[in-house]
């Protein structure tokens, strides 16, 4: 920096550390919370930690709530693994493929299917709750992991990064590849894949995350309690009739459905920021 | 748009392109054309007959005092979220941008908000404004302000507002910090030179210069604040109370799913797509050069 006064960076180092709190302290309260017995959080505060931790956590990963139908959260979990993992992959391969198509090949209607890609960025599920609540349930895809996945593989997003990649490839591969001979699929597995293994890693975090994370979609079409995903699951246990909420399963829950993508995200920092930045490009 | 050199093929492009194409027509284009089809039409009380009513599920919207109300939820809602998380996640980047010993830490802590869902944040900060045994709460109560989210519906607000931007303060930081990189020392260095101080450089050189960092984000976090905080909404208020707290995707779930108003719940589905197409739009008509890089 142009001034180098030692004020002035106390000062910057004291705001960074504020930042930090903030974004800590919730998390920490959570934690604190979840290592204590019910009695203990019920009507006072906690802010060191208690001695219930390993207990907590094996109630909730092994035998569950009544509040959320008596189904352990490592079921839960399992379920926002598969989800999480579906869309990961299904999103990566069918955007790849389209925009390998739509970059390398001249054909008939290809502005049309552009358009039709771009068309999703418009229709987020949130505006079209109903109807296409009502596809999956006349194609019988309530309550199954295909009925999770299968209509959040479509994307806009991942296509357009990838399309953007494999412009900023040389014109000279393709040139090279006909000259030996290699056809589109040939060129495809042992050319394109392996240049374009930094945008995928980036891109499988955040399509991680967002499989992860998702709330609204869940809701709507798992009704049976064995197919809850966590970040959904945990509103059974804040909304509870009759009784106070079980703070310490419910905090051990939700530090239990922030851990995974979390892990990713600071694994794969590097990857991640390279890919948020350049998606959004 | 297009290589120079392209494969020829008659079938295999659109073999490639076919799960895409049929997943966006039967999950995306379909049920939108739906929900503009029953838009227009009304069923009777049993739902055997539906009747063609033109626009009157639009005007019966817009004449109803609680749609109103809750456009009014949205907008306070999305303007108070997008203002508090961009100052907050600015004022960091700017310090984290000046710092070079501990950079990495911080800035790595800053990144955590993104991998957490929305209702999760939703929950923890829940937690700590709990009536009985919040920390928040409690200290608010030492400070002799009365708090309880679960009867005081602009406070049911504040608390889903600040759950909601912190949520969205890591991704407002790293597009920031990355706009705030690309600014040339240069521009500093000279302003520094005819003696401008840190805040008036901030203000004449380093914020000018991040607007479209700035306006790109305006526009990420209004759709952020739109649609991807049903989650929060649901998981702390659930709207209430009274309402004080129901923006329209969350209106848009209860009527259609929990109301089972299909014409109503299609109308407002309708507008709210208005509303993602002209963000798109503006997105791309006027962001197109969104971060200087």
């Amino acid at each position: 920096m142009v001034e180098n006064r030692s004020f002035q960076k106390v000062v910057t180092h004291s705001s960074l550390i504020i930042g930090v709190f903030i974004i800590i302290f919730p998390i920490y309260i959570a934690l604190v919370t979840s290592s204590h017995e019910q009695a203990e959080v019920a009507s006072t505060v906690q802010t060191w930690f208690g001695s219930a931790f390993l207990d907590n956590y094996s109630t909730i990963l092994t035998t569950g709530r009544e509040s959320t139908g008596a189904i352990p959260i490592s079921l839960m979990m399992w379920n926002s693994l598969i989800m999480a993992v579906g869309i990961t992959v299904g999103k990566i391969v069918i955007s790849i493929i389209s925009a390998y198509a739509i970059v390398y090949f001249k054909f008939p209607l290809r502005m049309f299917f552009f358009w039709i890609i771009f068309v999703t960025l418009m229709l987020p599920v949130e505006v079209r709750i109903l109807p296409t609540y009502e596809v999956v349930a006349d194609l019988g895809l309530l309550n199954s992991y295909t009925g999770l996945i299968l209509p959040l593989i479509a994307s806009a997003t991942a296509t357009f990064l990838f399309r953007q990649f494999f412009l900023t490839i040389p014109d000279e591969y393709v040139e090279a590849a006909r000259v030996d001979g290699a056809g589109p699929i040939r060129f495809f597995i042992d050319i394109l894949l392996p240049l374009s293994q930094t945008s995928i890693a980036a891109l499988s975090v955040i399509l991680f995350t967002y499989g992860w994370n998702q709330y609204l979609w869940p809701l709507l079409i798992t009704t049976e309690e064995s197919m809850t995903t966590i970040v959904m699951g945990i509103k059974r246990m804040i909304v509870v009739e009759d009784s106070v909420p079980e703070w310490n399963l419910t905090m051990a829950t939700a530090l239990l459905a922030m851990v995974p993508p979390l892990a990713v995200v600071v694994g794969m920092q590097r990857q991640f920021i390279k890919g948020l930045v350049e998606t959004e490009k | 748009m297009q290589k120079r050199v392209t494969f020829r093929n008659l079938w295999l492009p659109y073999l490639l392109l076919a799960p895409q194409v049929t997943i966006t027509l039967i999950f995306f284009i379909w049920p939108a054309s739906q929900a503009l089809y029953q838009s227009v039409l009304m069923e009777d009380a049993f739902g055997l007959k539906s009747e063609f009513v033109w626009l009157e599920n639009f005007e019966a919207i817009f004449t109803d005092s609680n749609y109103l109300a809750s456009m009014k939820t949205t907008a306070i809602f999305t303007v108070s979220t997008t203002l508090l998380s961009l100052s907050t996640s600015l004022f960091f980047a700017v310090k984290a941008d000046r710092v070079i010993r501990g950079a990495s830490v911080y800035k790595a802590i800053m990144l955590w908000p993104y991998a957490i869902a929305p209702a999760i944040a939703g929950v923890l900060w829940l937690f700590m404004f709990n009536p009985g045994n919040g920390i928040i709460m409690l200290a608010l109560e030492h400070l002799a302000y009365n708090w309880n989210h679960v009867l005081n519906g602009d406070q049911a607000m504040v608390l889903v507002v600040i759950a909601s931007a912190w949520n969205q303060i890591a991704y407002n930081f790293i597009f920031f910090l990355a706009g705030l990189q690309m600014i040339q020392q240069s521009y500093i260095e000279a302003a520094a030179m005819d003696g401008a101080g840190p805040t008036r450089r901030f203000w004449t050189i380093i914020f000018p210069l991040l607007s479209p960092t700035t306006f790109f984000l305006i526009v990420v976090n209004i759709v952020f604040a739109f649609f991807s905080t049903f989650g929060v909404i649901h998981a702390v208020t659930e709207g209430g109370p009274y309402q004080a707290t129901e923006i329209l995707v969350y209106k848009v779930f209860r009527d259609g799913f929990v109301g089972l108003d299909l014409g109503g719940s299609a109308a407002q589905s309708v507008i709210l797509m208005a509303i993602v197409i002209s963000l798109t739009f503006i997105q791309f008509r006027y962001v197109e050069r969104r971060v200087e890089y």
